[in-house]
């Protein structure tokens, strides 16, 4: 019968979505994982990253990809989290339906645009503030903390509207202020989908590319200072791929099978948090 | 320690808040706003429609705009119907159990895979192993999947959104499922589902590192779906990080948030109203 | 003649049963009305009857036949074209009046377009709406007020010429100028159809039924023609519910 069909035809077409997700994985660690092994982990797990060399130390660049992503979270959660709380709890409906669409089309914005307003105008900024090329840690940190407020912003918003009208009427009929019941009540019962949503952000961040090309400087050292140059596990990827060969190519693979691995380990705890509910 | 009463301590917050938020907005603001000042300059007519010379120093966006389109457009192509199919499914064969988890988990988990990790999936398997080459089409595959879950995410909540009597009146008058699907069910959520489509659309628009690992930079006019091509964000990355011209890269830029302004409007205006139609 | 023969009928819903042991024959071309108080079962043995119970998640044992034959037998959306069921809210699909009465047929065999004009002139005469709609027959089915959308409900029924409608309090939330509408298309139809007519109105149900069945906590408690019903019930139960003694 024409409905058993479209049901079998339909099952087969809803795998797609975790058959592509086993594609990319296979690929991506068939490429890569050999290079492990046939490099050793005391050569991955260095600081010293010289493919031509021979030399495929990873740690200067997840070093530079932790203190990036940790730069955009300072800047990031107090940002979004403050706008998440302000557009829940305290704008009224019209403010809400305009600043809340502004604020996703922030997310619209291609991350190259993102990263030439770094050079432009964040960079020449650093550089006569503090020293240094410009090309920073601090630079990278605070554009790509831009970036993941639309993540923070949407997830910690829907996250506070969900927490039921039944436990704010309650503080309030005990006296309490709008502000005394956000702190005590509503962002405690939001926490696990704030947090959920900060993780999110963090992986966008990790796995931010262009932006973070353009302004981190591509440096391959461990970063001393908030003004040094740094290079990210990202900015690898993207700047030699095109040019690499052979063990050079395979490590970039590496690469980007230990970025995967990070990302699904944050989604996966991500998705945890928010199941727990 | 002075005692800061609770009335004052939530104005404070309040002040804290609404600055915290006027900048976040302002920042949006100043990044359009810093573009479109110095884009706008450059945009002509000739800069919309002539070829790129010069390695971009001179001439105009054409093949640049033209291959965006056809990536964008045939990513959608090939990324609708598997999205669409898989949010059908989904939601209207499944309830809870592990078929509908695993499912579930893949959509989630390619949703937050980074646009690097697809260009380098593009480039070993479309471009190497599937022999495509740097081409259109190798783009426009990999975009299909990275657009893919934001497609079955629209989608199914469209579906969900359409109420349960309209599935028990078909029924009741005799359809069966797939009638039920075909007839009353998707027709009434194609707002919804041609929300996120132009969603996806906006997100493919953007893409950089997926694109420009699998379609190349070739700056001629793109002939075949075998063509090497530069979109619009690739061109614009290439302007600004080799510094090849200040005023073109702006322009560039300027026109690229124009369309991704448009699509974006777009998609909420379906969404207000599919929304006002059933809410 | 019997149209419909239940018997030994049982319903269950994840563990909670709606329907116990019910035997009844409903009657060719009678109004059968089924009264009782909230979750006494009334809805069930509609959407019993059409196998629809099926579609929430309910389980069914027992028989039911419809001309003598299980409608386990039959293919359901032909089960469903013959037994036809009005919600108790009007849900009328997105798009015009003429669509909404030409969904069902379609989906069931080919018709020219002469055959749909007359089959909604048809289905929307009997239901007594022809001559409100009859100009704007391709306006959208939405703008129609509740009494409206609820004969068109009707009228999309009667498209499929089944032979047993059944309505499921279709008179609950419309005003009384449209109820009186409802229950003379359903007089008037009698003789060509069956009617079941399930109604916490116990009075709409002494106008309209032949006979009446009383039901309570899913079992049928009594059934008999309406005038007995409410004149001389024999069960105490029913003479409490018709006095209004609960609800």
């Amino acid at each position: 019968m024409k409905d058993k069909f479209a049901e079998r035809l339909l099952l087969f077409i809803a795998f797609s979505a975790i058959l592509s997700l086993l594609l990319i994985t296979f690929f991506i660690f068939q490429q890569g994982i050999p290079l492990i092994f046939k490099v050793g982990l005391k050569n991955f797990l260095s600081f010293h990253w010289a493919p031509t060399q021979g030399q495929f130390g990873i740690l200067s660049m997840v070093m530079g990809s932790l203190m990036v992503t940790l730069g955009a979270l300072c800047v990031g959660i107090p940002l979004g989290l403050s706008c998440a709380i302000f557009l829940a709890e305290f704008s009224s409906k019209p403010v809400q339906s305009i600043l809340k669409p502004v604020i996703e089309l922030l997310a619209g914005i291609p991350s190259v645009v993102y990263g030439f307003i770094g050079i432009v105008v964040l960079v020449p900024l650093i550089r006569n503030l503090f020293g240094g090329s410009g090309f920073s840690v601090l630079g990278a940190g605070i554009i790509l903390g831009i970036m993941i407020l639309p993540t923070i912003v949407s997830i910690s918003y829907d996250s506070i509207k969900s927490v039921p009208a039944a436990y704010r009427d309650g503080s309030f009929a005990l006296g309490a202020t709008r502000w005394q019941t956000i702190l005590m009540v509503v962002l405690p019962s939001a926490r696990s989908g704030i947090i959920a949503g900060i993780i999110l952000g963090m992986g966008r961040a990790i796995g931010e590319t262009m932006a973070v090309i353009m302004i981190s400087g591509n440096a391959l050292r461990v970063p001393h200072s908030l003004l040094d140059s740094v290079r990210t596990i990202t900015s690898t990827i993207a700047l030699e791929l095109s040019y690499s060969t052979g063990d050079h190519r395979a490590a970039l693979f590496a690469c980007g099978s230990v970025l995967f691995i990070i990302i699904v380990i944050l989604n996966f705890i991500a998705i945890r948090i928010t199941r727990r509910d | 320690m002075i005692r800061i009463g609770p009335r004052t301590s939530q104005a404070i917050a309040y002040v804290m808040l609404l600055t915290l938020t006027v900048i976040a907005v302002s920042i949006l603001v100043f990044i359009i706003g810093f573009i479109f000042k110095n884009g706008f300059a450059e945009l002509s007519w000739n800069f919309l429609t002539q070829k790129t010379t010069e390695m971009g120093k001179e001439g105009g966006i054409l093949p640049s705009i033209i291959g965006t389109l056809i990536i964008t457009i045939l990513a959608i192509l090939i990324a609708t119907p598997f999205g669409v199919g898989t949010a059908t499914y989904l939601s209207e064969y499944t309830k809870t159990g592990p078929v509908r988890r695993v499912i579930s988990f893949g959509a989630d988990c390619l949703a937050g895979v980074p646009s690097i990790i697809f260009g380098l999936f593009g480039f070993i398997f479309f471009v190497i192993t599937m022999r495509l080459g740097w081409c259109i089409l190798s783009g426009a595959l990999t975009l299909a999947v990275m657009i893919l879950p934001t497609i079955i995410r629209t989608s199914e909540e469209a579906i969900k959104a359409v109420p349960k009597s309209y599935r028990e009146i078909s029924y009741s008058l005799g359809g069966g499922k797939l009638d039920t699907i075909l007839k009353v069910v998707l027709p009434t959520a194609i707002p919804g589902i041609l929300t996120g489509i132009i969603l996806g659309m906006g997100r493919a628009v953007g893409e950089t590192a997926a694109t420009i690992f699998t379609t190349g930079a070739s700056l001629n006019m793109p002939t075949s779906l075998f063509s090497s091509s530069r979109t619009l964000a690739v061109h614009f990355y290439i302007l600004a990080r080799e510094g090849i011209s200040l005023p073109k890269a702006y322009g560039t830029a300027t026109v690229l948030i124009i369309m991704i302004l448009l699509i974006n409007f777009i998609a909420y205006r379906l969404m207000h109203r599919f929304m006002a139609r059933y809410y | 003649m019997d149209k419909i023969k239940i018997r030994d009928l049982n319903a269950f819903y994840d563990g909670l049963q709606a329907l116990k042991n019910i035997n009844l024959e409903i009657h060719d071309h009678e109004i059968l009305g089924i009264i009782g108080p909230a979750n006494s079962g009334k809805s069930s043995i509609l959407r019993a009857l059409n196998r629809l119970i099926e579609f929430d998640g309910g389980r069914v044992t027992g028989s039911v036949l419809l001309d003598d034959k299980d409608i386990l037998c039959l293919p359901v959306n032909e089960l469903r074209r013959r037994v036809g069921l009005i919600f108790a809210s009007p849900v009328v699909l997105p798009g015009s009046i003429y669509k909404n009465i030409t969904y069902g047929p379609k989906l069931h065999r080919r018709y020219s377009a002469s055959e749909l004009d007359d089959l909604v002139y048809y289905a929307l005469s009997a239901a007594n709406l022809w001559e409100e709609v009859k100009d704007r027959l391709y306006e959208s089915a939405t703008q129609l007020s509740g009494g409206q959308q609820q004969r068109l409900c009707i009228a999309r029924t009667l498209a499929l010429k089944p032979e047993v409608i059944m309505m499921d309090e279709p008179c609950s939330g419309l005003d009384p100028i449209s109820t009186t509408k409802v229950e003379s298309t359903m007089l008037s139809l009698k003789d060509q159809y069956t009617f079941v007519l399930v109604t916490n109105n116990t009075r709409q149900a002494a106008r309209v039924s032949t006979r009446v069945a009383f039901f309570l906590n899913g079992e049928l408690v009594e059934l008999d023609r309406t005038e007995r019903i409410f004149t001389t019930p024999r069960d105490n139960r029913t003479n409490d519910y018709i006095i209004g003694r609960f609800g």
